[in-house]
């Protein structure tokens, strides 16, 4: 590459991250919103309408007030751990976005303009840094010095670490169809016939799709498995002791897997930015500005439908005892997930 | 680029090491060692093996090392009380480490023709999944070798539950 063609290479890149952090913060804001909104409905109240038309400027006021609180800090704490914490789980909670493909693939200057990094092993980089993401969990338990905190993050930790597993294992199935781990592969593999071919229906892997749900409403700490942060045993949680920025780094990171949850269920088993009518539609409006819009769009209606399927989970369920959440994961989706993947890739085989 | 790469994480799996061995409380030590373990992943991405890389991030950093922290937050283990260690220690350790260290130094460099060289970079350029080539050696050629292994890591789990399990 020559030199300027590196430097334009370099410079959209760059701005290329930017939007996307952008966009990503601003998503985990207004879910934030969305939840308290829905949420409210579902409870036969408003929610939130005093800040800005609907309510719509309430997450800023939220992120000011947030910024402008004092920042507590519990003296018998292990001072560099505790500040660390937060840190790590927001990054790895944002980090894991930048492997999603949330648009068709268009290059210009050689820069993939609707997928920041289009890896091989996509998958597993977005498994691995989840992975990461326990020691913020785990860490601000232990260091903010506090038995409801220390409680908390033990009960997230075990439950994260135990539903990992039910969770990959789900995802094998649809590994096994893409004969790959690039999501942008995965995407491909599913859009020949639109909803026909995604995953869910034609794929057969409607048992892995609800078996990856589950497991990562577990591995998002969400409701019915939100013992960690049980408001009547355990006060908050993890981060009982975080004030200020701090806590609010925990909220948007929690908000922030979420997004990355319903990012990849809606990859892997909802074709992502591919259309559900397949290439039915190829001839209306067919010009360079629409090609890039429609998958884009289609792409942020199925986020959307998985959070919303979040913030109804949440409205409509009550939280499971812990017993109960250690046999589900165990004795029920991890050996419905291995039955999965036996069953697909006899399928594959006699089909191949 | 790569040659950058391997430089920075080199460094960092080198100071994490060190940082292991100086640190006194156990949770520090134990978090220096997710970090070299991190490096070393990336260290192996750079080398061309992604799946490799991949599976020492989940496997070990994410699931082993969690549950070493997990041990140590809860045996709630303090800072460590510092000893001179024993003499012997120091008589022996220091020249036994030099030895070791210029022994293999010395293989490497006279050897180095037959152990074949590595170069650094240029390994991510031609774009090769080894994922299909890691399967066909584990579940063909060497199918034999690796149902032995999850048989033994089977009978120690069940070593743990018998130790594990209340007596009554």
């Amino acid at each position: 590459m020559s030199q300027p063609d590196l430097l334009t290479f370099l410079l959209l890149s760059i701005l290329k991250v930017a939007v996307v952090l952008v966009l990503t913060l601003m998503a985990v804001a207004y879910t934030v919103l969305l939840e308290r909104k829905v949420l409210g409905r579902i409870q036969n109240r408003w929610g939130p309408t005093r800040v800005g038309p609907f309510g719509l400027l309430q997450p800023l006021t939220d992120g000011l007030k947030l910024f402008l609180k004092e920042d507590l800090m519990p003296i018998a704490s292990e001072r560099p751990l505790f500040i660390i914490a937060p840190i790590i789980a927001l990054t790895c909670a944002l980090i894991s976005i930048s492997v999603v493909p949330f648009g068709s693939h268009t290059t210009k200057y050689g820069v993939d303009l609707f997928q920041i990094t289009d890896l091989n092993i996509g998958l597993l980089v977005i498994l691995g840094i989840t992975s990461i993401g326990v020691y913020g969990v785990a860490l601000s338990g232990w260091s903010s010095n506090n038995k409801f905190a220390l409680l908390g993050s033990l009960r997230a930790t075990s439950q994260m670490i135990s539903y990992e597993l039910a969770l990959g294992l789900s995802l094998v199935g649809v590994v096994l169809r893409a004969q790959s781990l690039s999501l942008r592969d995965i995407v491909n593999s599913q859009s020949a016939h639109g909803a026909l071919s995604w995953n869910i229906f034609g794929g057969l892997q409607i048992l892995a799709f609800f078996i990856y749900i589950m497991a990562a409403y577990a591995e998002t700490n969400r409701a019915p498995f939100d013992l960690p942060e049980a408001e009547s045993e355990l006060v908050a949680g993890y981060h009982t002791e975080y004030s200020s920025m701090k806590f609010a780094m925990f909220f948007m990171a929690e908000y922030a897997n979420m997004i990355t949850v319903a990012c990849v269920a809606s990859l892997l088993f909802l074709g992502g930015p591919s259309s559900p009518f397949g290439h039915t539609f190829d001839g209306v409006l067919n010009n360079a500005f629409f090609n890039a819009v429609f998958p884009i769009f289609w792409f942020v209606v199925k986020v959307l439908f998985f959070l919303l399927v979040y913030i109804w989970v949440r409205g409509t369920t009550p939280r499971l005892r812990y017993d109960q959440l250690m046999a589900f994961g165990w004795k029920f989706l991890l050996p419905l997930a291995i039955v999965n993947i036996i069953f697909t890739s006899l399928v594959l085989a006699l089909r191949g | 680029m790569q040659l950058a790469l391997f430089l920075i994480f080199g460094a960092l799996a080198v100071a994490g090491a060190i940082n292991f061995l100086l640190q006194k409380h156990p949770i520090n030590s134990a978090l220096s060692l997710v970090v070299v373990m991190i490096s070393l992943a990336i260290l192996y991405w750079s080398l061309g093996a992604e799946f490799l890389a991949a599976a020492q991030v989940i496997v070990y950093s994410g699931a082993v090392m969690v549950l070493f922290v997990f041990v140590i937050m809860l045996l709630n283990a303090g800072k460590e009380e510092h000893t001179h260690g024993s003499r012997a220690a120091y008589l022996v350790g220091f020249p036994g480490a030099a030895a070791i260290f210029c022994l293999l130094s010395f293989v490497f460099l006279s050897e180095g023709k037959a152990l074949g060289a590595v170069t650094l970079g240029g390994h991510l350029n031609d774009v090769v999944s080894n994922i299909s080539q890691i399967s066909s050696l584990l579940f063909r050629d060497l199918l034999l070798p690796f149902e032995v292994t999850s048989i033994l890591i089977l009978v120690a789990i069940l070593g743990a539950v018998v130790l594990a399990r209340k007596e009554r």
